[in-house]
């Protein structure tokens, strides 16, 4: 961790009026929750639908996507980021920060928001609250690893992670079950299930299979990320 | 010796007349320039003329939409049925999100580079004026969605007139699919054109159209999933379909053609229903293409 760099990225991603449109989505969550809970629906059914297929299954990639690329493609892409890497700084400790502070930056408008809609859907019962919250922190780290690396590795960073989180993982996710394993969302489900017990959410991934997974993932993603800024080359767009 | 200044001969530099002329012929005006900038613009949407990197993505995209039309057509065939096994329509509502992906994907491409290497100006200093700039890229964006959903209708209607089908029937359909695609290049285009005008950030302009697109069909279907199983006071929920540009135009489309079946079937509550959805969709078009003159009014 660096503090000046950190402190940078931060300004970065919630400059101006970035950081605005960012609370858009959590506030958008709470809003549907609230007026959700007021209705007469199987509270059970509507939690599940809420939480697990608009928050983990469509929020939580996008704002992992806007601000994992946020913090390293924008840098690439206009090219300030030559002033970073000419300071002397370790590579992996500038990807070390920047991640860090997009999984703070994640769990902040994203995690905190599911338990306040969890807790306004459902309560604290089963422990659903809990268990989608700890599904969209595991999951929101694991977004920030891979898109970060994404950003670094690609110039077309958020078309990539676009084709990732809905393509593979809803399209896909609906119709073929084996694209399932290979999913952070069905991962983060896993996890959310072995918090709640075991009949509230359903996973289609074991938590044996699921942990060591999003484990692999998020630090090879942060490995790579940082070999690949140790050599990056700044190529003009095509 | 060298000699002084002021003895040198005096006169030794001289204008000579190279022959300059300024150009005199016939110019081809501004309708020809704007013509041109609408050209260029749906090339640039599916990177015609560009690198090949910047090819990638939108034949893939049209591979992904024709592919699937092609399956349909040889199962339909090899079976030997008198029927598609999919609606036009239904086709192309079924296949929104890669056609979603395009459209946030591109859309950028068209106005936000233009804005982050400031030649917005540029353009600005010929012929053409603002309205013709915003009209131009406005009918690009559209022409490059409505070719690609166009793609996929014309293998299906083709595949089932040389697989010896109802020609009525199949013609009717085609053309409803024809209107569909129609809505579908209008509709969400001019919403994801005003953000994409927003914002001099390619990448984040592709997240900000993608996000709003996907939640809001999201929230939508949501909605109309969590009624479904009790039939009572389902067509309240098909409102939720007008903060969706997708859901929008499909639940337009179907109550219009009376397409579509299943339980989740989006469709317009009623006459009712029908008229204020035509007049959201007629007003989101109309209104961002407002917005976008607005926008360029001073760059």
């Amino acid at each position: 961790m660096n503090p000046t760099v950190a402190r940078l990225t931060l300004r970065g991603l919630l400059g101006r009026r970035r950081g605005a449109l960012l609370l858009v989505a959590p506030a958008l969550l709470l809003i549907i929750s609230a007026i959700a809970s007021r209705s007469s629906g199987d509270a059970h059914d509507l939690t599940v639908k809420i939480l697990g297929q608009l928050d983990l299954g469509t929020l939580v990639p996008i704002l992992g996507l806007v601000i994992g690329t946020g913090v390293i493609a924008t840098e690439i892409d206009d090219g300030s980021i030559v002033y970073l890497l000419a300071k002397p700084l370790p590579r992996h400790r500038i990807i070390t920060t920047k991640l860090a502070v997009a999984i703070g930056v994640t769990w902040l408008v994203a995690a905190v928001p599911t338990l306040l809609a969890g807790l306004l859907l459902y309560g604290t019962k089963d422990g659903v609250a809990l268990g989608y919250t700890v599904a969209v922190l595991v999951a929101g780290a694991a977004y920030s690893a891979l898109f970060l690396l994404l950003g670094v590795v690609t110039r077309h960073a958020v078309v990539a992670g676009l084709a990732y989180a809905l393509v593979w993982e809803s399209l896909f996710g609906n119709f073929v079950q084996g694209a399932r394993t290979l999913s952070i969302q069905q991962w983060g489900r896993a996890v959310a299930e072995a918090v709640a017990g075991d009949t509230a959410i359903g996973a289609d991934v074991s938590l044996g299979a699921a942990v060591p997974l999003l484990l692999v993932v998020t630090v090879a993603a942060t490995v790579l990320a940082s070999v690949k800024l140790a050599g990056l080359t700044l190529a003009s767009e095509e | 010796m060298p000699q002084p200044p002021d003895a040198r001969p005096a006169d030794t530099g001289v204008i000579h007349d190279i022959g300059y002329r300024g150009y005199t012929g016939p110019r081809l005006g501004r309708a020809y320039a704007a013509r041109s900038l609408f050209t260029q613009s749906l090339r640039a949407a599916y990177g015609l003329g560009r690198s090949g990197k910047s090819k990638v993505l939108p034949m893939l995209v049209l591979g992904a939409v024709t592919v699937p039309a092609v399956i349909f057509v040889a199962i339909a065939v090899a079976l030997h049925r008198d029927e598609l096994p999919v609606e036009y329509a239904g086709y192309l509502s079924n296949l929104g999100l890669v056609i979603s992906i395009f459209l946030a994907s591109q859309a950028p491409v068209l106005l936000s580079r233009d804005l982050r290497y400031h030649t917005v100006p540029l353009y600005f200093s010929r012929p053409i004026t603002r309205t013709d700039y915003v009209r131009a890229k406005f009918a690009a964006m559209a022409c490059a969605q409505l070719l690609l959903m166009v793609a996929p209708l014309l293998v299906l209607y083709a595949g089932a007139l040389l697989g010896g089908m109802d020609f009525a029937h199949n013609t009717g359909q085609f053309l409803y699919g024809l209107a569909a695609a129609v809505l579908y290049a209008l509709v969400p285009t001019s919403v994801a054109l005003v953000i994409a005008a927003s914002t001099p950030r390619r990448g984040f302009g592709v997240a900000a159209i993608m996000g709003y697109l996907a939640v809001s069909s999201t929230v939508a279907a949501i909605a109309v999933g969590l009624s479904s199983p009790g039939t009572g006071g389902s067509d309240a929920t098909q409102w939720t379909a007008l903060i969706s540009p997708n859901g929008l135009v499909e639940a337009l489309v179907n109550e219009a053609f009376d397409l579509g079946a299943g339980f989740d079937r989006r469709h317009a509550p009623g006459g009712l229903g029908l008229v204020v959805f035509a007049l959201v969709a007629a007003l989101m078009v109309a209104g961002s293409y407002r917005l976008l003159l607005r926008r360029y009014r001073n760059v």
